[in-house]
């Protein structure tokens, strides 16, 4: 009886645990409607075509930090696509997996990608604002951008390039190519649609960073940028300088584009992941 | 033939060397942001003294007598990372199990897609929500003493900030546990959700980790969602409910303004996020090697 009772009690602990298991759930949930309730019902009221395209006078508008978030993507995809396509091709198709170099090489990609965004924002600063001289820039803040999305662009080029089957290189040598023609050829038209997902998921991450921009580009919020090297705002940093500036509604409009913008640039990577996916299934 | 077979074989290599060129530049900005930060922050270090800077309890920058004393903002941060790990950590883990095996297959679809929205939201909106949700509430209905900025409400908005990532991560580690496991478990007896919490969830345990791991180190790093619910005075924290710093936004809110030695004294504080980031990258790593030797015994 003693026995059959610890042993129904432990049934009753687990049979909890599990009601615990949906209670979480649903407070992820929750969480998350929270947040686009927050930004639905403060935002659309004051989203107008003044707040998006007019210009920057008694009411606040986020047409320079939209020109400032596209040059920021612009300058930082320019630098950190190739050179992180070329990293993974490095990697994966002249060297073996358990060469020094390539330890290395992988070594600092994670560390690069664990570093805090603030940190490099303060090396961004250091390096841009101060040693150059550059004062407040766009540029000074998208090469910075470029270093930080370069792990996310080697990683996920690195995966479409393995995922490319050997065969298809066999094949190519085989017909007297080259190596470098094979890459060029072969290889990256088959991986073209991961790495053209993996540039649309960096791009996204440049739309959601701000932390890195409050030190590099300085948040002037009232100017268009001109050039690359004037300074600006993005609409990550709007959104700051709103809610820290008594703006509260404006910032929730402004997340409202922002996450629109992000939703748009995360389907487009799915569709064109899957593209790729069934590129690859029709191929066998 | 002999002559476009050695041109061939120079374009080769020069294109090698590019791809190579390309490759050492991550090894190069590593290296960069490590001298910057050292060459900046280090001598400054010396010159007041690693203790007086790691261990002083008192941050006047701009005082007449400036002093530059950080182990309060030390202790902001472990409080607020630890917290929200601990928030994040229960929710999620419990979370990821629910999505393994106690939902519906079609419903764990939708809320899987639901949560990776939840990873693509910036952190800056999460600030937001912070400041016009969580920062009113706490005021209002838990905060004793009427201030709503703080500790806790940092942890709450960084631990939802964090779920995602760890759902994933230990929602995927669940996943790759060898299904037999659960019906051997069936076989001698157990229920269902003895065999989830008993036999598949300690299976997964280096996985859930590995997750739990990543999830402090945004935590740990994050800035802005913090710096919007923070408050933001450099005090010794005494409550949860009260005006404190962290060492990031103690970094975003004097960088823009400061210059020669109170910038120094930001770099330098950069420096201690940095070994601690570092830190907990090297056990990341760790951990997934170990996750990743036992996967391989397994097969």
């Amino acid at each position: 009886m003693q026995r059959k009772n610890s042993y129904s009690g432990k049934r009753l602990f687990f049979k909890n645990l599990k009601i615990t298991t949906y209670i979480s759930t649903s407070i992820c949930l929750v969480a998350l409607m929270a947040i686009i309730i927050e930004i639905l019902v403060d935002g659309i009221p004051y989203l107008s075509l003044d707040l998006i395209f007019g210009a920057y006078n008694d009411t606040p508008s986020i047409f320079p930090a939209l020109i400032g978030t596209l040059e920021l993507v612009f300058i930082s995809i320019v630098i950190a696509g190739p050179i992180g396509i070329f990293t993974a091709i490095f990697l994966v198709e002249y060297l073996d997996n358990s060469s020094l170099l390539v330890r290395i090489i992988r070594i600092s990609i994670e560390t690069l990608a664990g570093i805090p965004s603030i940190v490099y924002g303060l090396f961004g600063y250091l390096i841009f604002v101060v040693s150059m001289n550059m004062g407040y820039s766009l540029l000074g803040g998208g090469l910075t951008l470029a270093i930080m999305i370069l792990p996310i662009i080697v990683r996920s080029t690195e995966e479409s390039l393995i995922s490319v089957p050997n065969e298809l290189r066999e094949g190519s040598f085989a017909l007297g190519a080259g190596k470098v023609r094979t890459i060029f050829k072969v290889v990256l038209p088959t991986a073209s649609n991961g790495i053209i997902a993996a540039i649309i998921l960096a791009m996204g991450r440049v739309l959601s960073e701000s932390a890195v921009l409050i030190l590099t580009i300085g948040m002037v919020v009232n100017k268009v940028p001109t050039t690359l090297l004037s300074s600006g705002t993005s609409l990550a940093l709007d959104i700051y300088y709103f809610a820290s500036y008594g703006y509260p509604n404006e910032a929730a409009a402004t997340s409202l584009v922002l996450l629109v913008l992000i939703i748009i640039l995360n389907l487009a990577a799915t569709l064109v992941g899957k593209l790729s996916r069934r590129g690859k299934t029709n191929g066998k | 033939m002999v002559k476009t077979f050695s041109l061939k074989k120079e374009k080769d290599n020069l294109m090698k060397g590019i791809f190579f060129l390309c490759a050492s530049f991550s090894i190069i900005s590593l290296v960069l942001i490590i001298v910057y930060l050292f060459i900046n922050g280090i001598p400054f270090m010396n010159k007041i003294g690693f203790f007086n800077f790691i261990f002083g309890i008192d941050w006047s920058p701009i005082s007449d007598s400036p002093s530059y004393g950080i182990f309060q903002m030390i202790v902001t941060t472990i409080y607020v990372t630890g917290l929200s790990v601990l928030f994040g950590g229960v929710i999620g883990v419990l979370t990821a199990i629910c999505l393994y095996r106690f939902m519906p297959k079609k419903l764990t679809n939708v809320v899987m897609q639901l949560i990776n929205l939840l990873a693509g939201i910036p952190s800056v909106i999460y600030g937001l929500f912070g400041l016009e949700i969580i920062v009113p509430f706490v005021r209002d209905y838990i905060s004793p003493n009427g201030v709503g900025y703080g500790i806790l409400s940092s942890s709450i908005v960084l631990s939802v900030m964090i779920l995602p990532t760890i759902v994933s991560i230990s929602y995927t580690s669940l996943l790759s546990v060898n299904e037999m496991y659960f019906e051997g478990a069936l076989a001698l007896g157990s229920s269902r959700e003895e065999a989830v919490f008993k036999i598949m969830v300690p299976a997964a345990k280096s996985g859930i980790l590995s997750g739990i791991v990543l999830g402090t180190g945004r935590a740990l790093g994050e800035t802005m969602a913090v710096i919007m619910v923070i408050g933001g005075s450099p005090q010794m924290p005494s409550s949860l409910f009260q005006s404190v710093r962290t060492l990031t936004s103690n970094i975003a809110m004097g960088a823009t303004e400061l210059s020669g030695d109170p910038l120094s004294a930001l770099v330098a504080s950069g420096v201690v996020l940095f070994v601690f980031a570092f830190l907990l990258n090297v056990s990341f790593s760790f951990l997934n090697k170990k996750g990743g030797k036992k996967n391989a015994k397994k097969k």
